[in-house]
C-alpha cells in the first residue's frame, strides 16, 4: 500500500472494494454510549470484516496496524495480528521494530507488552540483550512502570541475561535511591540470579550497600524494608547482626527523619533484642518535650514518639504500643 | 469541605455520552462493560439504580457473551476474564443471575486456569494475579468454586506474596496496592487469609497515605483516588482499616470532585471519569460516609447485593 492510497478512505480505495464493512452494534440504548469519531468508524468496520472472514493478508495486516494506532487497547485487533503473522510466516524480527516505536507512546497498555512477549517467546534466547535494552529504554522514560519492569523480569527468567541486572539495579538506584521498583527488582536478583548464589551469599554486601543508602536517605521507606527482607526466614541472624542495629542508632543520633528508624528498632525489641544504654539515650533525646512522663520501658517510649512524630498513623502506633508485653 | 454532590454524580454518570471527549471514548470503546460495572454499581451505592432501565442493560450484556461462555467488553469482541466478571456483577446489581447459563460461564473461566495454579485471562494466556482474582470473585458470585482448584489457585497467589507483606502481578513482582486488593481479595473469597502477614501488610498499607490525606499505590508515588478503594477494601478485609486517618482520606476524596458538573477525577483539580469517579464513591462507601450503601471489599457489589447473592438461595 502507497502512500497515497493509504490516505484514501477504505469505502473509496479499488483495493478494498472486495469487502463489505460491518458496523459495530452498541445495542439499544447504550449504558456508555461511545462518541466515535468517522476515521476509527471505518476502519473497525473493515477490521470487522476481515476478522470474521479470517483473512489472512498483507492488507489486513496493515489494517490491523491502522486500527492499533487508533485503539491500542483493543486486544481482538492484537490477536488477529498474531494470528495473520503466523499465517504469512512474517520475520518477527521486523515485528519487533515496529513494537519499540508504539511502546514509547504507550506504555502502561497490557496488549503491547503482551503482544511483546509473544514475539520474544518466538525468538528464544537471541533477543535477550535486546529485549533487556528495550525495557531499559522504557524505564528511561518512566523508572517505576510496572509493565516495563514485570517483562524485564520475565525475559531474565526465560531468556536469561542476568549478568549485569545487580549493576543496572545500582544504576537506577544511584539516580533516584527512592526508587522502590529498582529496590524490589534487586532483591528479585539477589534472591533469583542463577550467577550470584542467592540470598545468604549475597546478605554480607547487600547489607552494607542497604545500609549505605539509608545512611544517606532516612526517611526512604524501602531500604528499611529491604533490609528486613535481607534476613528473610532468619530472624535471628536479624537481630544479633550489629549492622542492624547500629544503623538504628545511627540514624537516631542523627536526630532526623527517624520514623523507620525507630520502627524498626522497635521490631528488633519486640523480636528479642536487647538494647543497652546507648540505645535507651538515643531514643529518650527525641522524646518530645510536651508529652507524657518517660516511659520506662524502651518500646513503648517508641511507641510514644512514633505517636507523635507520625500522627497519620497514630492508630497503627497505639496498636503496637498496646500489643506488647507489660514490662517487667 | 464541601459535600458529596450525589445528584450531580448521578446526572454526570447519566450524561457520559454528550460529553465530547473522544479520547476517553475510543479507549472506552473496548471496555465498554468494565464502563458500565463501573458506573452502575456507582449509581447504586448513590441508590439511584433505578434512573436505567435494565432490560436495556441486560439485553446489550447478554450480546456480548461469546459461545465459549465468557464475555467481551462490547459486542463483537473477544470474552477476556475482565469483562466477563464485570458482566456477572452487573447482573447480580440487576438480580438477573438467573438469565445466565452459570455452569457454561464457569466452564470458561475454569478453563483459563493453568498447571500452577495461576489464571490467563484469556485464551492467548497472559498470566497475572489480577486473573485469579476475576476468575474467584466471579465463580463466588456463581456459587460456581468448585469448578477450579482453589488449593492450587490460592498457592499460586501465596508465590506472589512479597518480603514486605503486599503482593505483585507474578512471583517477583513488586508490590502494588492494585494487586493486593486482587490477591487479598482471592484469599478472602476462598477461605485463606492466613496466607496474608496481616499486621505487616496492614502497615504496608497505611504508610500509603501521604501527608494530603489521599492514598498512592506503592511507595513514593503520587496519591490517586483509586487506590481509596483497593487500599482500604484490603485493609477492611484483612481488619486493619483503623490504622489510616479516615477524616483525611475522606477530605482528599470530596476535594476530588467536580462540584459544578459531577465526577470525581484522581486528584484535586484533575479532569473527572467513569472509573475515577466509581472508586471515590466506593472508597466513600467503604469510610461509611452517610447516604450511601455499604459495599462488600472482596465482591466490589453493594452489600445488600452480596447478601441476596449469598443468603437468599
Amino acid at each position: 500500500m502507497d502512500a497515497e492510497e493509504h490516505k484514501l478512505p477504505l469505502s473509496q480505495n479499488p483495493e478494498w472494494a472486495d469487502v463489505t464493512p460491518i458496523p459495530q452494534d452498541d445495542g439499544p440504548n447504550p449504558v456508555v454510549p461511545i462518541a466515535y469519531k468517522p476515521e476509527f468508524i471505518e476502519t473497525m468496520d473493515y477490521f470487522r470484516a476481515v476478522y470474521k472472514a479470517n483473512e489472512f493478508s498483507p492488507r489486513a495486516l496493515q489494517l490491523t496496524h491502522q486500527a492499533i494506532l487508533l485503539n491500542p487497547g483493543n486486544y481482538t485487533v492484537w490477536h488477529f495480528r498474531r494470528l495473520i503473522l503466523d499465517a504469512l510466516g512474517i520475520d518477527l524480527n521486523e515485528e519487533l521494530e515496529f513494537m519499540s516505536g508504539i511502546s514509547e507512546n504507550n506504555p502502561k497498555n497490557y496488549q503491547i507488552w503482551h503482544h511483546r512477549r509473544w514475539i520474544a517467546e518466538k525468538l528464544g534466547t537471541d533477543v535477550a540483550s535486546k529485549e533487556l535494552d528495550f525495557t531499559k529504554r522504557m524505564l528511561f522514560l518512566d523508572a517505576k512502570n510496572y509493565h516495563a519492569w514485570s517483562y524485564r523480569q520475565w525475559v531474565l527468567q526465560t531468556l536469561g541475561g542476568w549478568e549485569n541486572e545487580l549493576n543496572y539495579c545500582h544504576q537506577l538506584l544511584e539516580e533516584d535511591v527512592f526508587n522502590n521498583s529498582a529496590w524490589n527488582q534487586r532483591y528479585f536478583v539477589v534472591t533469583g540470579s542463577p550467577l550470584l548464589g542467592g540470598l545468604e551469599a549475597m546478605r554480607e554486601s547487600e547489607v552494607k550497600y542497604t545500609v549505605e543508602a539509608i545512611l544517606r536517605s532516612p526517611e526512604n521507606e524501602s531500604p528499611w524494608r529491604y533490609l528486613r527482607g535481607l534476613y528473610k526466614n532468619d530472624p535471628k541472624s536479624w537481630i544479633s547482626d550489629p549492622q542492624v542495629s547500629s544503623v538504628c542508632l545511627k540514624v537516631l543520633s542523627a536526630k532526623a527523619n527517624h520514623v523507620f528508624a525507630l520502627s524498626t528498632l522497635l521490631d528488633l525489641l519486640s523480636h528479642g533484642f536487647q538494647a543497652n544504654q546507648e540505645f535507651r539515650d538515643a531514643v529518650d533525646s527525641l522524646r518530645p518535650s510536651n508529652s507524657d512522663p518517660p516511659d520506662s520501658d524502651l518500646a513503648k517510649a517508641i511507641c510514644s514518639i512514633l505517636r507523635h512524630v507520625d500522627p497519620m498513623r497514630v492508630n497503627y502506633w497505639t496498636w503496637r504500643k498496646n500489643k506488647l508485653p507489660l514490662s517487667v | 469541605m464541601g459535600e458529596l454532590v450525589v445528584d450531580k454524580h448521578v446526572k454526570y454518570i447519566l450524561s457520559v455520552e454528550k460529553r465530547k471527549d473522544s479520547f476517553e471514548s475510543v479507549v472506552l470503546e473496548h471496555l465498554r462493560m468494565n464502563g458500565a460495572y463501573w458506573g452502575l454499581t456507582t449509581l447504586d451505592l448513590l441508590g439511584k439504580l433505578d434512573a436505567l432501565d435494565s432490560n436495556e442493560v441486560i439485553q446489550w450484556i447478554m450480546k456480548c457473551q461469546h459461545e465459549s461462555g465468557g464475555f467481551a467488553g462490547n459486542i463483537g469482541h473477544d470474552p477476556h476474564l475482565l469483562y466477563t466478571l464485570s458482566a456477572v456483577q452487573v447482573l447480580a446489581l440487576f438480580d438477573k443471575l438467573n438469565v445466565l447459563d452459570a455452569d457454561k460461564v464457569a466452564n470458561y473461566i475454569s478453563g483459563l486456569q493453568n498447571e500452577d495454579g495461576s489464571f490467563s485471562g484469556d485464551e492467548w494466556g497472559e498470566v497475572d494475579s489480577r486473573f485469579s482474582y476475576l476468575a474467584i470473585c466471579c465463580l463466588s458470585i456463581l456459587h460456581r468454586l468448585d469448578k477450579m482448584n482453589v488449593e492450587k489457585a490460592v498457592n499460586y497467589i501465596a508465590s506472589c506474596k512479597n518480603v514486605d507483606g503486599g503482593f505483585g502481578c507474578t512471583p517477583g513482582g513488586e508490590s502494588h496496592a492494585g494487586q493486593i486488593f486482587c490477591c487479598v481479595g482471592a484469599l478472602a473469597i476462598t477461605g485463606s487469609l492466613h496466607h496474608v502477614d496481616k499486621d505487616l501488610l496492614g502497615w504496608w498499607l497505611c504508610e500509603r497515605q501521604v501527608k494530603s490525606g489521599g492514598l498512592n499505590g506503592r511507595p513514593e508515588k503520587l496519591p490517586d483516588v483509586c487506590y481509596s478503594w483497593w487500599v482500604l477494601s484490603s485493609l477492611i478485609m484483612i481488619d486493619r482499616v483503623h490504622w489510616i486517618n479516615k477524616d483525611k482520606l475522606v477530605k482528599f476524596i470530596l476535594n476530588c470532585q467536580d462540584t459544578e458538573n459531577g465526577g470525581i477525577s484522581d486528584r484535586p483539580e484533575d479532569a473527572v471519569d467513569v472509573f475515577h469517579t466509581y472508586f471515590g464513591v466506593a472508597g466513600l462507601s467503604l469510610l461509611e460516609y452517610p447516604g450511601l450503601k455499604a459495599i462488600d471489599p472482596a465482591h466490589a457489589l453493594p452489600v445488600d447485593v452480596v447478601n441476596r447473592i449469598f443468603f437468599q438461595k
